[in-house]
């Protein structure tokens, strides 16, 4: 028999609803995975009470023979960016440490209302700013992959959603939230073999959530499938009035309109999304994901994004500069640390608690953003910079006119050691030139699995659809996942 | 006082200088709720008991626009007829202190609400217009309390995140007295519009002062701003004292530093409290947690429609009545009057006699009793009910007066006073021709007096007969029937 822990979201649903197996038991199986799998360092809290409660809750309701909620008995992991009421909320931060919010995030409300319950708090990169996970104040999380090179470098699960990946890869957890300011629900997805998606800009709320770059920052799922991740974004999604930018739009019923055909439909083969040194691994996969589109009756059409290469820069000015705002916040005056050593005045008290609550990559970030900001320097940067931003949207505009979704690979490589990059910060930004010129238009974006490279790591394959088409991203994502019969899994070393 | 015929200036050594003045006006939005949180706005509460998650800055908390602070800013730009921007944005201002929990202010630097309006003040016998050139919205910050402990400063966050209106003047204003108009001419209107309740001493509104002196017909010299002067009055003894210490600076030889000053009431002197080389870098720059903020027609058509009729067009109308203008001008300088005139009006009374006696018996008597129109213990349904009595002849004057001072004490209307005292003037031929007679028959050495030609004892007989009749006796009926009885 399969162990429940191999199970992913659908299938546990259906299980519980069928009397195949309780929820207890399934909350218990990967209550013991995540305790037995420290050495990941995926979770910073354990809540085993609230998966079991949510189980319990999803096991009485069926022998009370009620209609079972959406995602009844299915235990998942929460990012660390998101509130939640009673369980500490860090960012993965010293400066929040022992922060406790009295108040729960829409997403992760939204979660439980479907029925869902918490294994626990996902370890993340801190504020969700890195590609590696290797910020965070708690420590790096681990892959649970290993190159098949019989050394054991450990390897980076991506990020900033690191912990979420890892939790998935390594099956102690069927799904896991991430959110995605530019790739971080994507690149760590692609690092690890797992499918996630990020929605359209303002389909899932952003209240709650610790905000890294409010326009660009979305939550999304990520989990073992592509119908898995449109469960559980079904359950995420809604409108929030607490959220000025969330959109007024009823939820699609995204899993019941999953359709691998796309006859009819034209994939769009942007030619820019090719960088220097690119492994001929992902070149091929590329190739080989038109392929399978073409056999699922889609047309493919070459396009130009001319716009493409600014992405980047342009990026790595909007979302510091936004960071250097939303994490003044931070100031040792209401919550979580405070330095204030005896005679110190307001200004030594910021100063004091800022450098020693913020790591080196936020304070990287807060001061690139504080700069471009700056009187005399805020035109050169920050305003070419919401420019590119137009082109880019406007490059996506253009292609729309002749395709419905655009694929490319996810990420420039496979998953890279640790340490391998956490010297070179521009090294470690180039993670996100695939991923970054859709969070900037806003659009849903996701990567599925679609093989793997030489040294048997996974390898991702990123679709991009029109504003609000998650479901055009889902079903190419879907006929991707079927042909590709992505089957490996790592090898349990923890 | 200043007006175009002597304009106002300061003598220096060197000659005359002019005063250059514009104010930044803050004025507190009315409103229940904060600009972007739902906390409420009661003045006075007990510290930190209005303040939502959004307001103490809690991580992933974030702003939703108050639609009502929104349409009172809108309302009161028409009310000034200014320009409505029908997009506009909100800017974050940044700078670190511990009464600003978000670490920044939602402002409007690049897109205001509402741009070009201006104001018509009077000074003396003159009339000015004082360009508006924006009003914006914003938050306010919290309130550091420094006197509840020895070494530490408390912070009361319920200000934080109140909906602030900023009105922003040209610098147009070249007198304190001009300032003084204005201030208390854009009081008056906010009060109407109904946007801001103009508190002063409760913070509600509060002026940046910004000042400069310069030779008649220069160009504009340095500019001081002085912050947060919290009365009219102090506004003005901050420009006095402002513009003295530019002149005698520059007559010194020196020159202004742009700077920010405050305002000490007690001394009624400025200072400085930082100079532009300390002045924070606020990078501003679009919230990215809010949209633009766009309206439609149907909004500002709402808006338009909800405006009261505004103090000058009021002020005309009641002109147009026979008021005087001098009345018209008392009567319209403050809603609450306006509003209880209007009633007045409405409950029949005719307006220039209604507009003397508000003037005069209701604001000396609500003045002596130290109330305000609003606790008038006379309403203006009653009042119209006097007037009416005065003016059908049922009182005198003076009956009038007792039967005002009989409502004053007691609330009840004047019909049920002229009852219960039989205080109602008499009319009846019949009975004020008895005591005519009567009086004529008591008084022969008079009467034979009269009638040899000593015709200035008339007086004297209307006196008697209305003593007699108990001061109840409507004087020109005496006067026609005590000519008859004289012959």
């Amino acid at each position: 028999m399969t162990a429940l822990t191999d199970l992913g979201i659908a299938a546990i649903r259906n299980g519980v609803r069928d009397g195949d197996f309780s929820a207890r038991e399934v909350a218990e199986a990967f209550n013991a995975a995540v305790a037995a799998a420290k050495p990941l360092n995926a979770f910073l809290v354990e809540t085993p009470d609230h998966a079991l409660a949510a189980a319990d809750a999803a096991d009485q309701a069926r022998a009370a023979g009620e209609t079972l909620r959406p995602m009844a008995g299915v235990p998942i992991g929460m990012k660390d960016l998101f509130c939640t009421k009673g369980v500490p909320t860090t960012a993965a931060s010293h400066i929040l440490e022992g922060f406790t919010p009295e108040y729960e995030s829409t997403v992760s409300q939204n979660l439980w209302n479907a029925g869902a319950g918490m294994l626990g708090k996902l370890n993340l990169d801190q504020f969700a700013m890195g590609s590696s996970n290797e910020t965070s104040y708690f420590g790096n999380v681990i892959s649970p992959w290993r190159r098949n090179d019989g050394g054991n470098a450990p390897l980076a699960p991506g990020g900033s959603s690191g912990g979420s990946s890892s939790a998935v890869a390594a099956r102690i957890a069927p799904g896991a939230t991430g959110t995605d300011t530019g790739g971080s629900i994507r690149q760590p997805a692609a690092f690890v073999g797992i499918s996630g998606i990020k929605p359209t800009y303002g389909r899932c709320s952003r209240w709650g959530t610790i905000a890294f770059a409010s326009s660009l920052d979305q939550a999304g799922p990520m989990a073992r499938d592509v119908r898995d991740c449109a469960i559980m974004l079904e359950a995420m999604a809604g409108f929030d009035a607490k959220d000025a930018t969330s959109l007024d739009l009823p939820v699609p019923n995204w899993e019941g309109q999953l359709n691998a055909s796309l006859a009819g439909k034209r994939v769009g083969i942007p030619k820019e999304y090719r960088v220097d040194g690119m492994p001929a691994e992902i070149e091929a996969l590329w190739q080989q994901g038109i392929a399978w589109l073409k056999d699922a009756g889609a047309e493919i059409v070459d396009v130009s994004l001319p716009h493409t290469r600014y992405a980047l820069p342009a990026y790595y000015i909007i979302a510091p500069a936004e960071a250097s705002s939303n994490l003044a916040r931070y100031d040792g005056v209401r919550y979580g640390l405070r330095d204030l050593p005896d005679g110190a005045n307001l200004q030594e008290m910021y100063a004091r608690t800022r450098a020693k609550g913020f790591g080196d990559e936020v304070k990287r970030r807060i001061l690139i953003g504080t700069y471009v900001l700056s009187a005399g320097f805020y035109d050169a940067y920050y305003t070419q910079a919401q420019k590119v931003r137009t082109l880019i949207a406007r490059d996506f505009e253009r292609a729309w006119e002749v395709c419905d979704v655009l694929l490319t690979p996810t990420a420039p490589s496979a998953a890279f050691a640790l340490g391998e990059k956490s010297a070179d910060p521009l090294a470690m930004y180039l993670n996100d030139v695939f991923t970054v010129p859709s969070s900037l238009a806003g659009l849903p974006a996701m990567s599925v699995p679609g093989g793997v490279d030489a040294s048997g790591l996974p390898l991702g394959l990123q679709v991009i659809g029109k504003p609000l088409d998650e479901q055009g991203v889902l079903n190419a994502a879907l006929a991707i996942e079927e042909r590709a019969g992505f089957t490996a899994r790592p090898a349990k070393w923890w | 006082m200043a007006d175009a015929s002597t304009p106002f200036r300061i003598k220096g050594a060197t000659g005359d200088w002019e005063v250059v003045i514009g104010l930044e006006v803050h004025a507190q939005v009315t409103s229940n709720a904060k600009l972007f949180s739902g906390a409420a706005t009661t003045f006075g509460a007990e510290p930190n008991t209005q303040v939502s998650l959004v307001d103490a800055a809690m991580p992933g908390m974030l702003p939703v626009p108050n639609r009502e602070c929104i349409r009172q800013a809108v309302r009161t730009g028409m009310a000034i007829d200014a320009q409505i921007n029908k997009w506009s944005r909100f800017d974050r201002k940044n700078y670190f202190y511990a009464d600003l929990p978000q670490g920044y202010q939602i402002s409007q630097l690049y897109h205001p609400l509402v741009g070009e309006g201006a104001i018509e003040i009077e000074v003396g016998d003159d009339t000015k217009t004082i360009g508006v050139e924006r009003i914006h919205v914003e938050q306010d910050a919290g309130k550091l309390m420094h006197d509840q402990h020895p070494t530490r400063s408390y912070v009361d966050l319920n200000r934080s995140g109140v909906a602030l209106m900023e009105i922003v003047s040209r610098p147009d204003m070249r007198s304190p007295a001009e300032a003084g108009a204005y201030l208390t001419k854009l009081r008056s209107i906010l009060r109407y519009v109904g946007s801001c309740d103009g508190n002063m001493d409760q913070g509600s509104m509060r002026a940046d002062v910004n000042v400069s002196v310069r030779k008649p017909g220069e160009e504009f010299g340095t500019r001081t701003e002085t912050k947060n002067v919290n009365s009219i009055r102090f506004v003005m003894q901050a420009i006095e004292h402002e513009a003295a210490r530019q002149v005698d600076v520059l007559e010194a030889g020196g020159t202004i530093v742009q700077e920010t000053r405050l305002f000490n009431p007690d001394s009624g002197t400025t200072r400085s409290m930082r100079s532009k080389e300390d002045a924070h870098d606020y990078r501003y720059f679009p919230d990215p947690d809010l949209l633009p903020l766009e309206l439609d027609e149907a909004f500002l058509d709402e808006c338009r429609a909800s405006l009261p009729e505004l103090p000058d067009v009021k002020r005309a109308r009641y002109e147009g009545l026979g008021i005087t203008p001098y009345n018209a001008q008392v009567l319209t300088a403050e809603v609450e009057s306006a509003r209880w005139f209007d009633a007045l009006l409405d409950a029949g009374a005719k307006p220039a006699a209604a507009a003397n006696w508000v003037t005069s018996e209701l604001f000396g008597a609500l003045n002596r009793l130290g109330k305000s129109i609003g606790e008038s213990p006379v309403t203006p349904g009653q009042a119209a009910e006097l007037l009416a009595l005065v003016a059908d002849g049922t009182l005198s004057g003076s009956l009038a007066k007792q039967v005002f001072e009989a409502m004053l004490e007691t609330g009840d209307a004047p019909g049920k006073i002229v009852e219960e005292r039989g205080l109602k003037q008499t009319s009846d031929t019949g009975a004020i021709e008895a005591v005519i007679a009567e009086v004529l028959a008591k008084n022969p050495g008079q009467l034979e007096q009269y009638r040899g030609g000593k015709v200035a004892l008339f007086g004297f007989f209307v006196g008697q007969t209305m003593k007699a009749m108990g001061g109840k006796a409507n004087p020109a009926v005496v006067n026609d029937l005590l000519k008859k009885a004289l012959g």
